[in-house]
This record gives structure tokens, C-alpha cells and sequence, in this order.
């Protein structure tokens, strides 16, 4: 009996390896793949690859020609960019197919809606987004030690692979406004 | 003076605390005999072969988290494999080595639930599962770091793995083998020699080796049997021909065999899981490939790997298109089902909810 209470007594000695949920929460990989899609329009062209690419054909991408800058190669301008949340596995698939780094997942996991329709991603709410991206599948935010939700939120120059230039020539708007803040640091 | 009984029908299941997943099994009972068995099956259908049909092969990968969703990673790798054969490539040596390191960890978490839920079966509650489950938990960290899911992980792709380790992944490993070292150890010394546990489950619904290879039972059952079978010797993928460990074997194909080879192989994938983190050299993880891929049309290619419950295939036909023509599902968990009537003929009704468990189904994969 004494060496079972000797059992009991080292037992009662440790530390519980469970966490009370809401009050503590345990610190997510940046690989974590979640919802709240960051997503940077100055990037993305509406190639709508992580439309095709997505197993459930959840994304729907509407774009219209550009009146800004089409001859310099700024071709379509996004008009709809829906995340249909509810169906979303969270499988990345979207992420790894973007050539421009323009779609990261998120980081968060407690997205409850009270109607179905809440759970739509519309454009709007990308733009206004905070950035958090993921580092799932983007190896240059590896490098840069950065946690989503943990610092401050990344733009969109910040998150590329390459040198943004690379593919000015597919987005004539990232020329554009990349000349602009240029201009403003100057000043 | 005869007492004058008639037996008795009982449905167990489809949504049961005891039972693994929406398993129904109507079993007709004369006391507390086991008279006769009818598993039903069908309720978790999901039709995952149909819809792998109209996706790409890589979004195919996504389907296969969810078929045994207790070892995700093996089924990566095995309908990776399949591709991979059906292309005709290969991943390289670092690819190779991070897919059998996770398949590994991914076996010890398996069988840590196997053998968590097949003692709270025996009615030890909670305790044990809770000591199992601490481990595996620490697992699913590695994962989330690996590839950002814990358990629909999705991390490999045909040609490899989609992408390398983050940084910080070396060192929790290497932390991970050395503090899993006292917990399995704890859970051993916990359970292999409990006398509760071999009371209730030595001798109790054996399988004779005859029996288990005539219904093409694989895996840890088959092995409990006493047939030293395991497709990681007989045909090597992956990087398992670079790597040493022994394949334990049980004598008696009993409930505490079946429970004891999983047990020694969580050792086994322990070494093996050592040995890759030595062996492993810096290297890309996956081949260059089209975002989407197209095979020859008539083409055929079976993959096979051994999955924690046993051998699963897939067999893949191409007619030339971008997804697969047809997708057969081997899946391991269906197959072991088949020894139902064997196992339970004849025993009680408190040995039936054991000796399902000891087979270690995953309805996911069952009814796929």
C-alpha cells in the first residue's frame, strides 16, 4: 500500500500536461494552416489558378478588363474574390498553386458564424483584413522569423519570393504604386 | 425444471461510446454467448474512389487525409506512391527519408490510440488514454510544424514531400525521442504486465494463422498470429530498405498479442525514426513537376504501403486525362472486418467490444 501511495505521491507532484482552453492557449506553429485568408490585391492578377486548383472549387474569381493602365499590362481588375469558408478543408492547395504570392492562409481557428452565408469570404473583408499570412508553403517568411499575430501585420512588399519586380510586367498596378511610395520616402 | 430461453438480438451501434466510429454490429446473443454476428457497414460512406475521379492527382492527396484519419501520413504516401508509379518517378533520397520519418511518427501515434482506446475498452477509463494520448499530442505538434495540419495533414505530394522542415523541427524531434523514451516506458511498465489486462484479454478470441491469411487479414493482426509479414520488408518503398528493425511477432493471435505487437512496434518505428534523423542529408525534398500532372493513357500503377492497421493499396487507372480513370482503395481496416464472426463466435458480450478493439478498425477507411 505504501508503494502505491508512493505511485499516487509522484503523481500528484507533476505538472499537468493539459491547458484550460480559452484562458490559455498553446502557441500555434506559423506553418499553422487557418482561416482569414490573407490576401494582397497589389500582388494578385486574377489568374484565378488557386480557383482551379482548389479540390472543391470553392474560390470564385470575377474579373473585368482594367480601365486604369491597360497598355502597360495591368489586364484585370478583381471585381469578385469569394472564399466559400464553409466547405474550406483548409488542404493549402490555394496557396501552393498562386505563382505571385498573393493568397496566404491564416492563423486563426475560431471562425463561428450564426448564418451560413457569414462564412463567405467576399472581397471586402479580404481587403480589410489584418495581414497575418502563414508561413505554410512561403519558405521567405520562414527566414524572417516572423509568428502571425504576433507582431506587426506584413505588406504586401514584404512577403514575396522574389524581388517584387520580377513580374511588374503582369501587374502594371504594382509598378504604379510602388513608383508612388518610392516617391514618398524620398520625400 | 427447465427455464424455457430464447435468444436475443442486440444492435451495437451505429453511434455507440464503445464502438470505433458509426460501426453497427447486430449480434444475436444466448445469454451472455455470442451466437451470431451481422456487421453492418456504410454509415461514414463518403464515396472517396468516385471522387477522386474528378479531381487531379495531386488534389487526390486531400482525399486521402480523410479515408483513415488516424494515420494521415500513410495514406499520403501511399497514394503518392501509387502516382509516383504510375509516372514513373521518383522523389529524391531527402523526400524519401522525410516520408518515412513521418509515416513513423505517424505509426507510434496510431498505435498509441490502438492501444489507448483498446484498454479503456477493457473498462480502465481514462487513465491510460490520457498517458497515451500525452504522446501522441506531442506528435501532432511535429506534424503542425511539418506541414501546418495536425491531423489532415496533406504533406506529401507525388515526388516527394511539398515542402523542407521548418528550423525549429530538428530540435523538437530530437527533444520528442528523448522525453517519449520515459513515457513509453511508463506506459509499458503501466500495461504490458498489468494482471487485470492479461486476465481479460490471454486466450481470448484467437486468430489462427491459417484463419488470418484465408481472409487476407494484414498488419499487426496478421503479425499477432504468428505470420511474419510486413510489406516495409517484403518490398521496400520509400526509404525502409536504408533502414534497420525487426518486425515482432506474436504467437497466439490472441487480444494481448494483438495489443503486445503494437506495443514492440512502436519501438521498431522508434528506431527507425532514429535511425532517419541520422541518416537524412540536406537535399531537395521534391521533383519538379507540373502544377497539374497527366499519366499515359491505359496506364496502371498499384501503391502499397504497410499503413498502421495493415496493408493499404491504391490502384490507380489513367486514360490519359488529368485525373485518375478509376481509384481503388486497399483499405486495410475493411479486409481485417472480415474476421468479425471469428473473433466473436462463441465468446461473451463483454469480450466483443475488446476483441473489435484489438483489431483496430478506423470506420473512415472502412466505409471510405
Amino acid at each position: 500500500m505504501v508503494k502505491g501511495l508512493a505511485v499516487t505521491l509522484s503523481n500528484l507532484m507533476r505538472k499537468p500536461f493539459t491547458t484550460s482552453y480559452p484562458e490559455q492557449r498553446i502557441r500555434q506553429h506559423p506553418r499553422f494552416r487557418g482561416e482569414e485568408f490573407t490576401w494582397y490585391e497589389e500582388r494578385c492578377t486574377g489568374c484565378a489558378s488557386c480557383a482551379k486548383y482548389c479540390p472543391l472549387g470553392i474560390i470564385k474569381i470575377v474579373t473585368s478588363p482594367s480601365e486604369t493602365a491597360p497598355l502597360q499590362g495591368d489586364k484585370y481588375r478583381l471585381e469578385t474574390f469569394d472564399i466559400e469558408l464553409q466547405r474550406c478543408m483548409f488542404c493549402g492547395l490555394c496557396v501552393e498553386a498562386c505563382p505571385y504570392d498573393a493568397l496566404f492562409m491564416g492563423s486563426g481557428f475560431e471562425e463561428g458564424q450564426y448564418k451560413r452565408t457569414d462564412l463567405v469570404i467576399t472581397i471586402d473583408r479580404l481587403r480589410q483584413a489584418e495581414k497575418n499570412p502563414s508561413t505554410w508553403f512561403r519558405p521567405q517568411l520562414e527566414g524572417m522569423d516572423y509568428r502571425p499575430g504576433e507582431g506587426r501585420p506584413l505588406g504586401w512588399r514584404e512577403v514575396g519570393r522574389e524581388n517584387w519586380r520580377w513580374h511588374q510586367h503582369e501587374k502594371a498596378g504594382m509598378r504604379l504604386a510602388a513608383g508612388r511610395d518610392d516617391s514618398e520616402g524620398e520625400a | 425444471m427447465t427455464i424455457r430461453t430464447e435468444p436475443m438480438t442486440v444492435n451495437v451501434g451505429p453511434q455507440h461510446p464503445s464502438t470505433h466510429g458509426v460501426f453497427r454490429v447486430r449480434i444475436t446473443f444466448d445469454g451472455e454467448d455470442i451466437v451470431e454476428v451481422e456487421p453492418v457497414l456504410g454509415y461514414l460512406h463518403r464515396g472517396s474512389e468516385k471522387l477522386a475521379e474528378e479531381r487531379n492527382y495531386v488534389q487526390v492527396v486531400t482525399l486521402t487525409d480523410r479515408l483513415d484519419y488516424t494515420s494521415s501520413m500513410i495514406n499520403n504516401q501511399a497514394y503518392c506512391l501509387a502516382v509516383e508509379q504510375l509516372l514513373g518517378i521518383e522523389p529524391p533520397p531527402r523526400g524519401k527519408y522525410l516520408r518515412t520519418l513521418a509515416a513513423e511518427l505517424q505509426r507510434i501515434a496510431s498505435h498509441l490510440i490502438a492501444v489507448g482506446f483498446f484498454v479503456q475498452e477493457l473498462g480502465a477509463f481514462g487513465t491510460p488514454l490520457m498517458y497515451t494520448f500525452r504522446s501522441r499530442e506531442r506528435i501532432l505538434d511535429l506534424f503542425e510544424m511539418l506541414c501546418g495540419a495536425r491531423v489532415t495533414v496533406s504533406y506529401m505530394r507525388p515526388g516527394g514531400v511539398f515542402a523542407d522542415t521548418p528550423a525549429d523541427f530538428w530540435p523538437a524531434l530530437e527533444q520528442f525521442l528523448e522525453d517519449f523514451e520515459g513515457e513509453l516506458e511508463e506506459i509499458e511498465n503501466l500495461l504490458l504486465s498489468n494482471e487485470i489486462l492479461m486476465v481479460r484479454t490471454r486466450g481470448v478470441s484467437p486468430l489462427p494463422a491459417d484463419v488470418a491469411i484465408n481472409c487476407s487479414v494484414s498488419g499487426p493482426v496478421l503479425r499477432a498470429s504468428g505470420v511474419n509479414w510486413d510489406w516495409r520488408k517484403m518490398a521496400p518503398y520509400d526509404a525502409y530498405d536504408q533502414v534497420e528493425f525487426d518486425i515482432p511477432v506474436g504467437q497466439n493471435g490472441d487480444n494481448y498479442d494483438r495489443f503486445w505487437v503494437r506495443m514492440q512496434e512502436v519501438r521498431q518505428s522508434l528506431r527507425i525514426v532514429r535511425q532517419c534523423v541520422a541518416q537524412i542529408e540536406p537535399g531537395p525534398v521534391r521533383q519538379e513537376l507540373p502544377l497539374v500532372l497527366r499519366a499515359a493513357p491505359g496506364a496502371e500503377a498499384y501503391g502499397r504501403v504497410e499503413a498502421s492497421k495493415g496493408e493499404l493499396g491504391f490502384f490507380l487507372v489513367s486514360d490519359g486525362g488529368v485525373s485518375p480513370y478509376r481509384c481503388k482503395i486497399r483499405s486495410p481496416s475493411l479486409i481485417n472486418l472480415t474476421i468479425t464472426e471469428h473473433l466473436l463466435l462463441g465468446w461473451k458480450l463483454a469480450d466483443m467490444i475488446v476483441s473489435l478493439g484489438s483489431v483496430d478498425i478506423n470506420m473512415g477507411e472502412v466505409d471510405r
